[in-house]
């Protein structure tokens, strides 16, 4: 059986929904949650990479290789602000986490 | 042929169980260890689609750099993670409903989806069909032409978010002791050293 875009986008359709069901499953864990993030962006990278692939068109590419770029800095801002929370704080619960909260 | 179908869902399986496997799982380490999984097998889907830069651009970036970040954090904070997994079931039908809400709605739209003839002719940048050049090689000659501004502001945002990072982490703890090479270099003889008469049969 040939495999066609609607493998991939099956494909990137359940790990998309896998990443919103982590986010909703860890929902004191801040952690898993910027990793359920990692999954969606992941998903949508392979969205992305099969119609650049299917429709012959590189600039599918292109745009992935920039939403790498861009969830890189997502990841390292998000672990720092992590990292400087816990130092004050203790604690990475995220109820805990509503001090601007009016 | 077969062997490609046969890849594709070795790899698409592997990469949904290890997927389910990283919010499912008790430990964070192990969620990190099952993401570089779920980055590993998604790069060798990249290889089966032709897009061989990017799958070694997701093991270098995500693996290399991500994920290990990631594990870097988790092992760095002290925190009772079993706290944190309170009422994990408590959430899990409200989270259930909407995914499969969302599972739904996705699966309508790619079932109902359907490529007009004329969309193939607009594409940007097509593929130059059975040319000798690489993959790479298309990449960059985009990348270096075509979207060399894009290219610039994707370098700004790497480093604004490592200043950031820098920023935000770096701190300044009182009473830690630090080599002051000024002080060093401008003492004199006089400050350091005392010529004392020593009795005999006596201490200093």
């Amino acid at each position: 059986m040939e495999i066609g875009l609607g493998h991939y986008l099956t494909l990137s359709a359940i790990l998309l929904t896998l990443g919103i069901f982590g986010i909703f499953l860890n929902r004191k864990n801040v952690i898993v949650i910027l990793m359920s993030v990692e999954l969606m962006l992941l998903a949508v990278n392979i969205n992305l990479v099969a119609f650049s692939t299917f429709l012959n068109d590189l600039v599918g590419q292109v745009f992935a290789l920039f939403i790498l770029t861009v969830a890189a800095g997502e990841a390292a801002i998000g672990l720092a602000i992590l990292v400087v929370y816990f130092r004050n704080r203790g604690t990475i619960a995220v109820e805990d986490i509503h001090h601007m909260k009016g | 042929m077969i062997i490609a179908s046969l890849a594709f869902y070795l790899f698409a399986a592997i990469t949904v169980a290890s997927a389910f496997m990283v919010i499912a799982s008790k430990n964070p380490v192990h969620s990190v260890l099952f993401l570089i999984l779920a980055f590993f097998n998604s790069a060798a889907l990249f290889v089966l689609l032709g897009a061989e830069f990017l799958a070694m651009i997701l093991v270098v970036v995500y693996v290399g750099a991500v994920a290990v970040l990631f594990l870097f954090v988790v092992m760095m904070l002290d925190i009772n993670f079993s706290e944190l997994r309170q009422g994990f079931l408590q959430y899990l039908p409200i989270g259930a409903l909407i995914g499969l809400i969302l599972m739904v709605e996705l699966i309508l739209v790619v079932g109902g989806w359907t490529l007009s003839p004329e969309a193939l002719e607009l594409s940007a940048a097509p593929v130059a069909e059975m040319s000798d050049k690489t993959n790479t090689e298309q990449l960059g000659g985009l990348l270096y032409t075509k979207y060399v501004y894009l290219f610039q502001a994707a370098g700004m945002i790497l480093l604004v978010a490592m200043i950031g990072a820098i920023v935000l982490t770096h701190r300044q703890r009182p009473g830690v002791k630090k080599q002051v090479i000024a002080e060093q270099v401008y003492r004199r003889p006089e400050d350091a050293m005392q010529v004392r008469k020593v009795e005999p049969g006596q201490g200093v």
